[in-house]
């Protein structure tokens, strides 16, 4: 049985113009431009990840500097209140190295970044990457989670709006995306606590009203007891994160609806499920991936005012405290993390791009 | 047969194919989510602690709170939640009465000081042994104290009431002696955890040690600190040889609640036993709720007004530019004259505070001071335009207050961007000075601590908590306060300098007679509110409440009209007694048995997975034609 196959990697030629991704290969034409596409997408892959590291140097310098404009005194900050003396303080700012001239406060840094330390908070009197090791499983499972399933759920109803829109299934999809989109997540989660937490009129409090475990609980009960604090921080990132999911593939999925080859597929018999699944969906895919790659860029940050609401120890409120001092230590530490993963995934997204269109990288 | 090819590639793998066991999938873990505490053994024995008791008919009682622990160590913890979780843990040389605040044994059981006023002495109690059975001498005391003189570090968070330490000694295992450089009239209230020497002999570096990686911790309190996990939880047990007596409760934890109306949901449906920090709104809605008591105290803090008084360093330099009409006392006075306290109380604070008048709360009987009728600056609008009026500011056609340069009066006033009472009082100022003629530019700012830092403002929403000394609250308005240059920094509140202020802080300093010392106190207090730089608006309420059907009482201090969250000693939930109703046996109590709601919730999930499952098998069998 002879298959139609698309190439795995862009077929670069530099004696010639590149062939049609869309026309089947023969096998030895094949396995020679293979060769030469794995070659040029290392030459891709090589390019991205040398823009990733530039991207982590700029990164680094910026968080030294953003930061500092924040406040001019940290330690009086962070000691408002308390009944410190003025040698009290002098001692934190040496323990801390702020009274350093601003150049050698850099270049400890960057020194100390380079070796993977990120210093000591200046709140916690511990070790930075131990705060975020700390609490980036619990960001990860939260917003990882969320994002997850807003994407599948707005990848699903936006192609299912698209391919009827006008119609009212599309009209009530997006209309109650738009709505949802538009709640602020703190006030959502508010009412998901007092309706599902504490139980309002019929409905019973079913689920817990904060906290990430109940704390007593080991092994599969752990797992339930977690999955249990999970679903309304959950609901309320989805509810409020899935439109833009909905709204892009829905558009993108627009675009795609005139093309010729759905009317040649549909021409040769197949059913419209089928179109839809197999030709038109996968070429409106791009611009979702895309996004979801940014989205997912976004996990490790978490989303501050859910975590809020919810009482979830996450990064997301660690970042807002870290600021608020600032500690800086503590919010360098967490911007070159946030700024990583964005990176990251930014590249995978790269990485990925060529699979799902080989005119990319060319 | 041939597959059928898109014009444009090869057909992919259908992501929509795995939507259905995605759904199934999802379905599951909600069905894992709804199930109710009661469904899994380890989740029941934590629902009942929720609801005040546990599987095993343990007493448990949850207090919500908000603030992150800082670190579990004495030497490094400022935090309220740390500092309150150390009385619980360790013991203090003395504890202070819940009646009235003032000085009673603690680790020591009596005390004298030298007649030079230069040295102490403590006797110690011989009847308090560590968590892990070595007894606690004098010893751990000396070592704990000189570990602070001698380490920077260890000194961090306590160094304040060390810092005019000479010697510390212990002659015996019930004798500790403290000489001191000059006399210091807080030796009554040394807010220092004594720690056990040797387990803490063994730590290499007190700047990062946190205290928080070994359980059960040590210590000699009334509770036992036996887990924490960061912004989670901290579980502490009843400390059973404790000297005066164990704590009723089989367990205290202290659950995170990041977001106040979480907190009060929490306590509404059980989850929590206890909520403070409740705001005005929170607290009318819970006094209507049945089975919840509030308690609406007299706080322990102060809501204030600073002005500017010409910010300087000590060396004489000027900082800021805070206006120079505010240095005219008639200006001050004709600005306070304006201000509606009563009105504010009724409005802004709903009730929920004291009209403000001496720099400290009244719940502070001893040292509590009000002006007299002479000296008192009442509201009196009309008067304050007449004072403005004869000190020579009048009003141009345009109803604007001009000052002796000639230019209209405009003030700027720093507010706390994250305080709602903040900018609903400067609002009412804007009003009311306005009909002086005043401007009044409200500048409300996340981070108010450099523009006040600089000298950059000419009023500020100020407020302090008090302890039961007064000591650092009062130091703050000293001439020492000041920073040294105008690009240091120092401990001052409000760059107040008053020769007069400090002679009488000096005195108080040294004053070991407690009576003699409320009266320079109250002296103080006097000369502050006649500068007119701290205007002391209002003392706010503390409002906290707390479930009767798990809490059946709890000391207040003072024992009258106080607060039970952050007190000045371990008193509330050392006495908490335990409701009757918090005692029933597993499976009486909400949340031990699934309820139907859950089971309904359970049943639904079930169904989406069933039906996720049919349309699966139904989309395979419907084009298994299309796939070859």
């Amino acid at each position: 049985m002879t298959t139609a196959s698309t190439p795995d990697f862009p077929l670069g030629r530099p004696d010639g113009p590149a062939p049609d991704a869309r026309t089947p290969q023969g096998a030895d034409g094949g396995r020679t431009a293979g060769r030469g596409a794995f070659a040029g997408y290392l030459v891709y892959v090589a390019g991205k990840a040398g823009g990733a590291l530039v991207s982590l140097g700029a990164v680094l310098v910026t968080s030294f500097f953003l930061f500092r404009v924040l406040s001019r005194d940290p330690v009086k900050a962070m000691t408002h209140g308390a009944p410190m003396t003025v040698a009290q303080q002098d001692a934190l700012r040496h323990q801390f190295g702020l009274d350093l001239p601003l150049w050698r406060q850099f270049t400890g840094y960057c020194g100390q970044a380079l070796t993977g330390d990120l210093g000591t908070s200046y709140q916690f009197h511990a070790p930075v990457s131990e705060l975020i090791w700390q609490k980036l499983p619990a960001t990860l499972l939260l917003t990882g989670t969320a994002v997850v399933l807003y994407s599948a759920l707005g990848l699903w109803l936006g192609t299912r709006a698209a391919w009827r829109s006008g119609g009212r299934g599309d009209r009530v999809n997006t209309g109650l995306a738009l709505t949802l989109w538009s709640v602020p997540s703190f006030w959502l989660g508010l009412l998901l606590i007092i309706v599902f937490g504490v139980g309002l009129g019929p409905v019973p409090g079913m689920f817990p009203t904060g906290g990430m475990s109940s704390g007593d609980t080991t092994g599969f009960a752990h797992v339930l007891d977690v999955a249990h604090h999970m679903v309304l921080p959950v609901l309320t990132l989805v509810a409020v994160g899935y439109a833009q999911t909905l709204l892009v593939m829905r558009s993108s999925l627009l675009d795609e609806m005139g093309g010729d080859y759905l009317t040649t597929a549909r021409a040769k018999g197949l059913r419209e499920a089928v179109v839809r699944r197999r030709h038109a969906v996968p070429n409106a895919l791009l611009p979702t991936v895309t996004m979801v790659f940014i989205n997912l860029g976004f996990v490790a940050a978490g989303s501050i005012l859910t975590e809020t609401v919810f009482s979830w120890p996450g990064l997301g409120r660690l970042f807002y405290q870290a600021l608020s001092v600032p500690d800086l230590p503590l919010v360098q530490g967490l911007f070159m993390v946030f700024a990583a993963a964005m990176i990251l995934m930014n590249l995978l997204a790269d990485l990925l791009y060529p699979f799902l269109d080989p005119r990319v990288g060319r | 047969m041939a597959r059928p090819v898109s014009p444009c590639r090869a057909p992919r793998r259908r992501p929509t194919r795995l939507l259905p066991a995605g759904l199934a999938a999802a379905a599951l873990v909600t069905a894992a989510g709804v199930l109710p505490y009661g469904a899994f053994p380890g989740a029941a024995q934590k629902a009942h602690a929720a609801d005040g008791t546990n599987g095993g008919g343990r007493k448990v009682l949850t207090v919500a709170v908000r603030q992150s622990v800082d670190s579990l160590s004495p030497f490094l913890a400022q935090s309220l939640v740390a500092t309150t979780i150390h009385r619980l843990a360790y013991s203090y040389l003395t504890n202070y009465d819940p009646k009235d605040g003032h000085a009673i044994p603690g680790f020591a059981t009596s005390w004298k000081s030298s007649p030079d006023k230069l040295v102490w002495t403590y006797t110690i109690r011989k009847n308090s042994r560590w968590s892990d059975g070595v007894p606690a001498t004098a010893q751990d005391a000396a070592w704990t104290f000189r570990k602070m003189m001698t380490d920077p570090d260890a000194a961090t968070a306590n160094g304040s009431f060390t810092a005019n330490f000479a010697e510390v000694t212990a002659p015996d295992p019930t004798t500790l002696v403290i000489r001191l450089k000059k006399p210091q009239a807080d030796m009554t209230a040394l807010d220092v955890p004594i720690v056990p020497k040797h387990i803490w002999d063994k730590v290499t570096d007190f700047s990062t040690f946190n205290n928080d990686k070994k359980f059960p911790i040590v210590g000699n309190g009334p509770f036992v600190i036996t887990d924490y996990k960061v912004d989670q939880y901290v579980k502490l047990k009843p400390n059973k040889t404790f000297w005066r007596g164990a704590p009723k409760f089989d367990e205290l934890d202290l659950k995170y609640y990041k977001d106040g109306d979480a907190a009060v949901a929490a306590l509404r449906k059980g989850e929590v036993s206890f909520v403070s920090h409740l705001t005005p709104a929170q607290t009318t809605s819970l006094e209507h709720t049945a089975g919840i008591e509030v308690n609406d105290a007299p706080g322990d803090r102060f809501y204030a007004l600073a002005t500017n008084p010409g910010a300087r360093a000590r060396n004489g330099q000027r900082l800021g530019d805070g206006n120079p009409a505010l240095l005219d006392p008639a200006v001050r006075r004709a600005l306070f004259e304006s201000v509606d306290r009563k009105r504010l109380v009724r409005t802004v604070f709903q009730g929920h505070a004291v009209v403000g008048q001496g720099y400290l709360p009244p719940r502070f009987h001893s040292y509590y001071w009000r002006p007299s009728a002479a000296q008192r600056v009442a509201y009196d609008p009309a008067a304050a335009a007449r004072d403005l009026d004869r000190a020579g500011y009048r009003v141009d056609r345009q109803g604007r207050r001009l000052g002796k340069d000639g230019k209209p009066l405009t003030f700027r006033i720093l507010c706390h961007a994250t305080d709602p009472n903040d900018k609903a009082v400067s609002q009412y100022l804007k009003e009311w000075w306005a009909k002086l003629g005043i401007g009044l530019k409200v500048e409300c700012l996340d981070n108010v601590g450099d523009p006040w830092l600089a000298g950059d403002y000419d009023l500020a929403f100020d407020g302090w908590s008090v302890g039961p000394d007064p000591d650092y609250v009062l130091s703050i308005h000293t001439c020492g306060a000041l920073p040294a240059t105008a690009r240091s920094s120092g401990s001052t509140d409000n760059f107040i300098c008053d020769p007069a202020y400090d002679r009488l802080y000096a005195r108080q300093s040294a004053e070991y007679d407690p009576v003699k010392r409320a009266a320079l106190v109250k002296r103080m207090e006097s000369r502050l509110y006649d500068t007119g730089y701290m205007n002391v608006l209002a003392y706010p309420n503390a409002m906290e409440a707390y479930r009767t059907d798990q809490i059946a009482s709890i000391e207040t201090t003072p024992s009258a009209a106080g607060n039970i969250w952050g007190q000045n000693g371990y008193w509330s939930w050392w006495s908490a007694v335990p409701a009757a109703s918090a005692a029933g046996p597993e499976g009486e109590r909400p949340g031990g048995s699934p309820s139907t709601g859950a089971l309904v919730a359970l049943g639904f999930a079930a169904a989406v997975a069933a039906a996720g499952a049919v349309w699966f098998v139904v989309r395979r069998r419907a084009t298994v034609d299309d796939r070859e």
